[in-house]
């Protein structure tokens, strides 16, 4: 604490830290805290039950799976839009461009239902599937669905400026040596983005984890096939049982705060890349 | 760093190089049917995933014209909600505002010690679901919280009240403006401020004649994307809610209610408002950066 003040001539350090330390106490830390102090209460047995009951295994494999899924789609789509955006011109790029980040605007309520309008039997995607067997809104499928829309900004937004900085002078070296365009892409330009890909694949990754209102309509939420851990934690709600609840909710918030852990050290690879270049 | 380069594909490379600049600038350009395909890739699966949904919102909502659709969206459950998401939003925004203001202040303008952990404590209601921020909520304030006894005796309540729907949206809403100035106000380093102090200005002055103006963009920025989650957000305000219509319903909450009921036109008719409001959120955004992205050029 002895830097504090780093001899600035500049007033209201403390006043301003003291009110930033203080709101996010009353809002965030506390209110998280409650959720570890609540479940203190159980036993480590007891605690351990709750949360590896079948049920919520189930529901735990389907969050992940489908949120991996719909992480690693929008990882190869999200660098090929980012790529298209940044290199070449075509019609309606600045329009396109800011649509990008819909899934961001738009509430998650309205994004579910009108998903689960494509995807249904009748709906405009779903009359071609159905016929051909394939069942989307209220299976799995139509989970991913819904976590591949919401996690489609992410990896857009976290390569497009990492390749807008690129400098062309490598690749022309490269091509001067007699590399193809695929070797470049390859050897030069794809380790470069390498950082910003796989954060915004976590990025992606540890939103669609917690999301609720998009995948609730779509999901059809059958308990151990299409039911979502975080439907699971209000279903418990419902039911006043709020240890259980909240024993649930504990292990989704361990989970949360390691990716937010992998994140940061992800975003520090990409700041130390820079600084070494 | 390239594996055999063989003399024919250099050749080859050359050859087909048409522009002038060819001895200046190499091949650094895909062929054309490679840039159309992967153009074509791209924007096959944003249509697919952003202009398809966009589409879908509207055409259900006018699936039954226009009379149809002014009902549902001026019946007094749905004015009921647009005045409560309203609300929500009035009171998160500027309370977030100050926040955003005073951590940035701290944090751009002074070396201390924990600042990077502090960062990241702000960032922290990104990374949380929003059905868990919902919970704590209930947890403190709720019928068998740590408050609810207290809040009970004093005739209070919180949880599936408007209350908790405000704390709930702030909760969720954080990190927008604070992450938006914390970066700009570092870039901007502290000469200027340092020079309005030396010259004999108070703080406060210096804040609303210096700072503020210099951050204007970033601030406007910031409380554009704080304002679209805030009157958008579903999972923590559905928790604290108790879905009681016409009292405790917001935008959101209330396509939900009337989905559940089967009365699907009037679900898309309100969805259709909010959809709006995210179309207004991405143009002003857009707007926003280019205005910034001028600033930096200059």
């Amino acid at each position: 604490m002895s830097k504090h003040k780093h001899h600035s001539v500049l007033p209201g350090f403390n006043l301003a830290l003291g009110f930033t330390l203080l709101y996010l106490s009353l809002v965030v830390l506390i209110p998280l805290s409650a959720a570890f102090i609540h479940t203190a209460k159980l036993t480590w047995p007891e605690f351990w039950n709750t949360v590896t009951a079948p049920r919520v295994v189930a529901s735990y494999r389907l969050t992940f799976g489908a949120s991996f899924a719909a992480a690693v789609v929008n990882a190869f789509f999200g660098l090929l839009v980012a790529w298209v955006l940044v290199r070449y011109p075509f019609p309606g790029k600045r329009l396109v461009d800011a649509l990008i980040d819909l899934p961001f605007a738009l509430p998650t309520s309205v994004a579910g239902i009108t998903l689960t309008a494509i995807y249904v039997g009748n709906g405009w995607i779903g009359q071609y599937l159905e016929p051909l067997g394939i069942k989307v809104a209220f299976t799995p499928i139509g989970v991913f669905v819904a976590l591949t829309f919401i996690g489609l900004p992410f990896v857009v937004r976290t390569v497009q400026p990492v390749l807008e900085d690129i400098e062309k002078e490598l690749e022309e070296a490269a091509a001067m040596l007699g590399a193809t365009r695929w070797q470049t892409f390859r050897r030069i330009i794809f380790p470069t983005i390498l950082p910003a890909l796989t954060t915004g694949f976590a990025l992606a990754f540890a939103r669609a984890i917690g999301e609720y209102g998009s995948v609730i309509f779509i999901a059809g939420n059958i308990p151990m096939v299409s039911e979502i851990t975080p439907l699971l934690i209000i279903t418990k709600l419902e039911q006043y049982d709020y240890t259980g609840a909240t024993a649930i909710a504990v292990v989704m918030l361990i989970i949360s705060f390691v990716l937010l852990l992998i994140i940061n050290l992800l975003q520090w690879w990409i700041r130390h890349r820079k600084a070494i270049a | 760093m390239v594996d055999s380069p063989s003399q024919g594909n250099r050749i080859k490379f050359m050859s087909i190089t048409q522009s002038p600049h060819t001895f200046t600038a190499p091949q650094t350009q895909e062929a054309p049917w490679a840039r159309w395909v992967l153009t074509g890739l791209a924007l096959a699966f944003l249509s697919l995933f952003l202009l398809l949904p966009l589409a879908a919102v509207f055409s259900e909502a006018l699936k039954k014209g226009w009379e149809v659709y002014l009902a549902a969206i001026t019946e007094p459950d749905a004015l009921a909600a647009i005045q409560l998401t309203l609300t929500a939003a009035a009171i998160a925004i500027p309370l977030n505002l100050i926040f955003g203001i005073a951590a940035a202040w701290a944090i751009a303008k002074f070396e201390f010690r924990g600042k990077s952990i502090l960062i990241s404590l702000i960032d922290l209601p990104f990374s949380v679901s929003p059905v868990v921020a919902g919970l704590i909520y209930m947890l403190i304030f709720g019928l068998q919280g740590w408050l609810g006894p207290w809040l009970r005796e004093h005739d209070i309540s919180i949880i599936f009240a408007v209350p908790g729907i405000v704390l709930a949206t702030i909760f969720v809403t954080v990190p927008f403006i604070a992450r938006e100035l914390i970066p700009l106000m570092q870039a901007q380093g502290t000469e200027e401020e340092e020079a309005a102090i030396i010259l004999g200005a108070s703080g406060w002055q210096t804040l609303w004649y210096i700072t503020l103006p210099n951050i204007k963009w970033g601030l406007l920025y910031g409380t554009i994307l704080c304002n679209a989650r805030a009157m958008g957000e579903f999972g923590a305000v559905s928790v604290v809610s108790g879905h009681i219509r016409g009292l405790t319903n917001t935008l959101s909450l209330h396509v939900e209610i009337l989905y559940n009921e089967y009365n699907f036109v009037a679900a898309f008719a309100v969805a259709s408002l909010l959809a709006l409001l995210a179309l207004v959120t991405l143009a002003l955004k857009t707007f926003v950066e280019s205005r910034v992205a001028q600033k930096i050029s200059r």
